[in-house]
């Protein structure tokens, strides 16, 4: 496959992954037998993320994106504890590899499928906008290929209408999913309506940056739905299922009045408890104000026809 | 004498050697270093959201310290009836502060946003509500307006503290996506604080009445006994 990249790729990101990987295990094994155990494994790996060889879209924004620091310290994620700096803490020891992702339901080919078998060699890089539901934003640059090109290798069957997520449950690596208080109930779960999950603004992330995903991003793969508020994005998938029926949301479920199953980024429709009219930017420090919301976080010209005639008050 | 009440006579006479006064400004330097960080952005990626939650987060702990003042002497001996005006006017100070930050920052002085946000969120109108019991409180703080006010009716109206407290501690609970951890223990303390003033006079241990009485800590040792 040839294509002419719309900026220049440094050497590094073209180096083959399995150089990478090599070299992360050679120098796993050297730190071993040299005894540092001042670092747990998590941490060297979150440290050396291997490069990914990715491509520019027509679909990124031009707005500069948050700083790495930022993006990979500021998560909601928990799976390892409800702080914002928790998951950047805690994500470092989750075995990301091998990884499996079952895709199952209404498809042609089911199956459990690796991670390789699933992730392009080569990624897009899409810049967008992030808007979280506690009214905060990012602008990140992700590394993914759309949904809609997998779920069209699996065949989706022509009954179904909905597509299931669901994330890993491993309590021993993640901290937020065992001891008494247990904030959510696990496994996460999101849904998207078919047509939401084929539009092209919808990727499958495997990287931020131009390298793997860190553990606190939603390591492996994750889903990136940049018209909705950022829960709906699950983080480190392994289901996948194609359903005729809407499917069960985890923040839904938690709180029906306050989440509902299309959460699209609305600014006149508030939260229960606060407004969704503006956003803090995040990296624009203390004094830097805050931004007017848009409407489907600025993609609504892109997604806007998706829920013509409907009442988005009512489906918030 | 038992150990506990000898241990609780000498931390009684360490404390009576703490001066007040520089207290005040003491107790408002981990909202300054709070201000100072998210000013210069090291306070973490959302210094707005991260120093409102400080300064609330100050503005609660020190409503429980003050909370704790009573118990703390009637339950252990050990007195701190001295630090407890400073303590509930630090607590009434980071709740202004708390309240600042979030016009000044939050809503960038946007008077409408204010308004409606002030008249539509149950939890910032909670959260106001507490702020608002705490200023007859602060306003009667001091030496003149306890003797114009008398003992008894000062006391009664300082039991506004218990609202207040009461109210920070559901604004806290309401403001949160999911139930979690710190603000429910912020709740449990509050309420278990607040509950012992209605416990039956009789089960304040045998120190409690006498030592209130005297204005001094219970010297009888209830748990050493």
């Amino acid at each position: 496959m040839v294509y002419r990249p719309a900026r220049p790729i440094r050497s590094s990101e073209i180096t083959p992954k399995h150089l990478w990987l090599d070299r992360r295990s050679l120098m796993a094994g050297a730190a071993a037998a040299a005894g540092a155990t001042l670092l747990p494994a998590g941490a060297m790996a979150a440290g050396e993320r291997a490069k990914l060889s990715t491509t520019p879209s027509k679909y990124s924004t031009d707005l500069k994106p948050t700083s790495l620091e930022s993006v990979t310290g500021y998560n909601n994620y928990y799976e390892f504890g409800t702080g914002k700096e928790d998951p950047a803490q805690n994500a470092g020891t989750l075995t990301t590899s091998p990884w499996t992702v079952k895709i199952d339901g209404m498809v042609d080919k089911p199956g459990d499928y690796a991670l390789e078998d699933i992730v392009p060699a080569t990624v897009e890089e899409r810049i967008y906008r992030f808007r979280c539901v506690e009214a905060w934003s990012m602008v990140i640059p992700w590394n993914g290929f759309e949904l809609s090109s997998l779920l069209n290798k699996v065949g989706v069957q022509s009954g179904a209408k909905f597509v299931a997520f669901e994330t890993l449950v491993r309590p021993e690596e993640m901290p937020g999913q065992r001891g008494f208080f247990q904030p959510l109930n696990w496994p996460y779960v999101e849904g998207l309506r078919l047509d939401e999950a084929m539009h092209p603004l919808t990727i499958l992330a495997n990287g931020l940056y131009g390298e793997e995903l860190p553990n606190q991003n939603g390591a492996p793969l994750r889903l990136v739905v940049p018209w909705k508020y950022g829960f709906k994005s699950i983080k480190s998938i392994v289901r996948i299922s194609l359903t005729d029926k809407q499917p069960a949301t985890t923040w839904n479920m938690a709180g029906p009045r306050e989440y509902g199953f299309y959460s699209n980024v609305n600014p006149k429709v508030d939260h229960p408890r606060w407004s969704q009219a503006e956003e803090r930017v995040i990296g624009a420090g203390l004094l830097g104000g805050t931004q007017p919301t848009l409407m489907f976080n600025g993609y609504e010209e892109e997604v806007a026809s998706l829920y013509a005639g409907m009442d988005l008050k009512a489906n918030y | 004498m038992t150990a506990l009440s000898s241990l609780t006579d000498r931390l009684n006479g360490a404390l009576k050697r703490v001066p007040v006064l520089p207290l005040y400004a003491v107790a408002l330097i981990p909202g300054v270093w709070a201000f100072w960080q998210a000013l210069n952005g090291t306070i973490g990626a959302d210094p707005v959201r991260a120093l409102e939650h400080a300064l609330g987060l100050y503005a609660l702990q020190f409503m429980i310290a003050t909370l704790a003042v009573t118990p703390l002497r009637e339950r252990l001996g050990v007195n701190l009836l001295r630090f407890r005006r400073m303590l509930g006017l630090t607590a009434f100070y980071y709740a202004l502060a708390h309240l600042g930050a979030w016009m000044a920052f939050d809503r960038n002085f946007h008077w409408m946003a204010i308004v409606a946000d002030l008249t539509k969120r149950p939890y910032i109108i909670v959260g106001m509500i507490a702020l608002l019991l705490m200023v007859p409180l602060a306003a009667t703080s001091f030496d003149r307006a306890i003797r114009a006010l008398g003992a008894a009716r000062w006391r009664n109206l300082h039991r506004l503290g218990y609202l207040a407290a009461l109210a920070m501690a559901l604004h806290y609970l309401w403001l949160v996506k999911s139930w979690t951890g710190e603000p429910l223990t912020y709740a449990f303390i509050v309420i278990a604080l607040v509950g012992y003033r209605f416990l039956p006079k009789g089960r304040k241990g045998r120190g409690a009445r006498s030592s209130a009485a005297l204005g001094k800590p219970a010297r009888q040792g209830t748990l050493g006994a």
